[in-house]
């Protein structure tokens, strides 16, 4: 049934910092390439070498200029993937029942099988988490690789979603949100990790933890930048150079 | 909104049948033998026919008797439902004007409440998504109920039902065009909120995730139709309302009757398109699209 469930054993999630992010799209990389090996249909692209590709991913990354009033312009670099809510709209519109949430640790999945591809739940999204597959015709995304985090045949390591595990910046992270003290509770708390469109309701269990502030110049102090660069390195010259410096001095 | 035409056919003919099976139902106009027959065939033609066209927008339409099961929670589910049932009641009902010439009021009834109900089910596909500010409002139930009921008042003959039904109707559309497009700004969802970096300062779209569209910016992010809005606006205003209601007016014939009905058919069809294609889905928001 497409009822939520009132409350998940965990909730399981990501914490995506802002601060760290560097916009390499490795998680995008990465994303695409464990899904189309995997569990349910390949993300298909279609036209993929001619004039307009599409195709189907699970994770994107915008870039945002934030301009603060009396600072430098910002850029941020800004993954977006499933939030995992706890209110998912997606899944209550959704007809068939392929559309659910977890009961026992809070993913939202597709039943592929099941989806008619009507497209309902994607109008349902506000973040833009659902994309349909241009070639099988069914509603992709995110599962949080479902299919690594409880793999007994991965090595430990690996048994974490494919976008953290490939992070080259340490940008991403996953764990349990129901548990105040995860890695991920622990860093929403430290860090003030912030819902995306809290109006909306959702209740998304995704945080995203904002930019730390930047570094001020002292206002009205007179900074050279290069000034560590100049600074002679001997300031009394020593030995045979120490007397070439007296001699020639003394002319 | 993408206005897909299958979506535009599914819920302008769906309307239009099961406003027409409501005042069947009614029994203000019960007719019988061949006259009902033609009458219900064309509510049948309609109705079935724009939930036909519905299936044509699915990626998998061989799984479409899957989409009865969720009835709890989805409106979609909902609305196939009350459909069904309601041709099934509506069916039998019929089946006795045509077959026997008798009229089983209470059946009717019954109908009537079914198509009133499944109309605002179709609605309420639209009016449930608070990603789409200008759909989320009692505006989208009172046009889609008032369509239907006027159209199908057109569609039976009941005239001065019909005139009331299209003037207030019209009223209605006037209002939520206007008011609909505050209605994102109202909804307390722009940039700063989806990005959560409101706080910095002025947030604005540096670059996409990729170059090329996507089913996101495809599906949702359609912005063909602002251009011509306005002067769409006042053409679906003409031909949906002003000229049928016009045409009611005159001495009535068959001839005129035909025409009305015409002309409202392409107005709704024009008003459906403008439904969609004026949306906004929030999503734009993270393509810097709103």
């Amino acid at each position: 049934m497409t009822d939520l469930p009132t409350s998940t054993a965990r909730k399981l999630g990501l914490v995506i910092d802002l601060d760290t992010c560097v916009g390499c799209h490795a998680c995008v990389v990465a994303c695409k390439g464990w899904n189309t090996e995997n569990y349910g249909a390949p993300l298909a692209d279609k036209d993929a070498y001619g004039a307009e590709p599409v195709g189907s991913f699970l994770n994107r990354i915008h870039s945002y200029e934030v301009q603060p009033a009396n600072a430098p312009a910002q850029l941020i670099h800004f993954p977006k993937s499933c939030l995992h809510c706890e209110g998912a709209p997606c899944v209550t519109v959704c007809p068939t029942g392929a559309s659910y949430k977890r009961v026992e640790d809070g993913i939202v999945l597709v039943n592929e099988s099941d989806c008619i591809g009507c497209g309902l739940c994607a109008w349902a999204c506000p973040y833009g988490a659902r994309e349909m597959d241009p070639v099988e015709n069914v509603m992709k995304k995110c599962t949080l690789c479902v299919d690594r985090i409880y793999n007994e045949n991965l090595p430990e390591i690996d048994r974490e979603p494919a976008c953290v595990r490939t992070c080259p910046a340490g940008a991403r992270h996953f764990g349990d949100f129901a548990d105040p003290e995860s890695n991920v509770s622990q860093l929403v708390a430290e860090r003030g990790g912030i819902e995306l469109m809290p109006e909306q309701e959702t209740k998304p269990v995704n945080r995203y933890l904002p930019p730390r502030p930047k570094d001020e110049w002292a206002k009205d102090a007179e900074i050279d930048v290069l000034a560590p660069l100049l600074a002679p390195v001997a300031e009394e010259p020593k030995g045979l150079l120490g007397w070439l410096d007296k001699a020639l001095e003394r002319l | 909104m993408h206005p897909a035409g299958s979506i535009i056919v599914f819920t302008a003919l769906s309307g239009l049948g099961f406003g027409m099976l409501f005042w069947l139902g009614l029994g203000h106009f019960t007719p019988t033998y061949w006259t009902g027959f033609v009458f219900f065939a064309v509510a049948y033609a309609l109705s079935v026919g724009g939930l036909l066209a519905s299936t044509f927008h699915l990626g998998h339409p061989e799984r479409a008797l899957k989409a009865f099961t969720q009835w709890r929670s989805s409106w979609l589910s909902r609305e196939g439902w009350l459909a069904c049932i309601t041709l099934g009641v509506m069916g039998l009902y019929a089946a006795a004007l045509v077959f026997a010439g008798a009229w089983l009021a209470p059946l009717g009834w019954l109908g009537a409440v079914g198509s009133l109900v499944t109309v605002y089910a179709t609605s309420m596909i639209y009016a449930q998504l608070k990603t789409v500010p200008r759909w989320n409002h009692w505006t989208t139930n009172v046009l889609f109920l008032g369509l239907s009921l006027g159209g199908g008042a057109l569609l039976t003959g009941a005239v001065w039902p019909a005139i009331v039904l299209l003037l207030s109707t019209a009223a209605v559309q006037v209002y939520a065009w206007r008011a609909g497009d505050q209605r994102l700004a109202e909804s307390g969802t722009d940039m700063a909120t989806a990005t959560g970096l409101g706080g910095i300062g002025a947030v604005t779209a540096f670059e996409p995730p990729h170059t090329g569209g996507n089913y996101l910016t495809h599906e949702m992010v359609f912005v063909v139709g602002r251009k011509h809005a306005r002067k769409l606006q006042n053409i679906a205003l003409i031909l949906g309302f002003a000229l049928p209601v016009l045409l009611l007016m005159l001495p009535s014939s068959h001839l005129l009757a035909l025409l009305a009905i015409g002309l409202h058919l392409a107005g709704l069809f024009v008003l459906r398109w403008l439904f969609f294609a004026q949306a906004e889905h929030v999503v734009g928001l993270y393509y810097g699209k709103r």
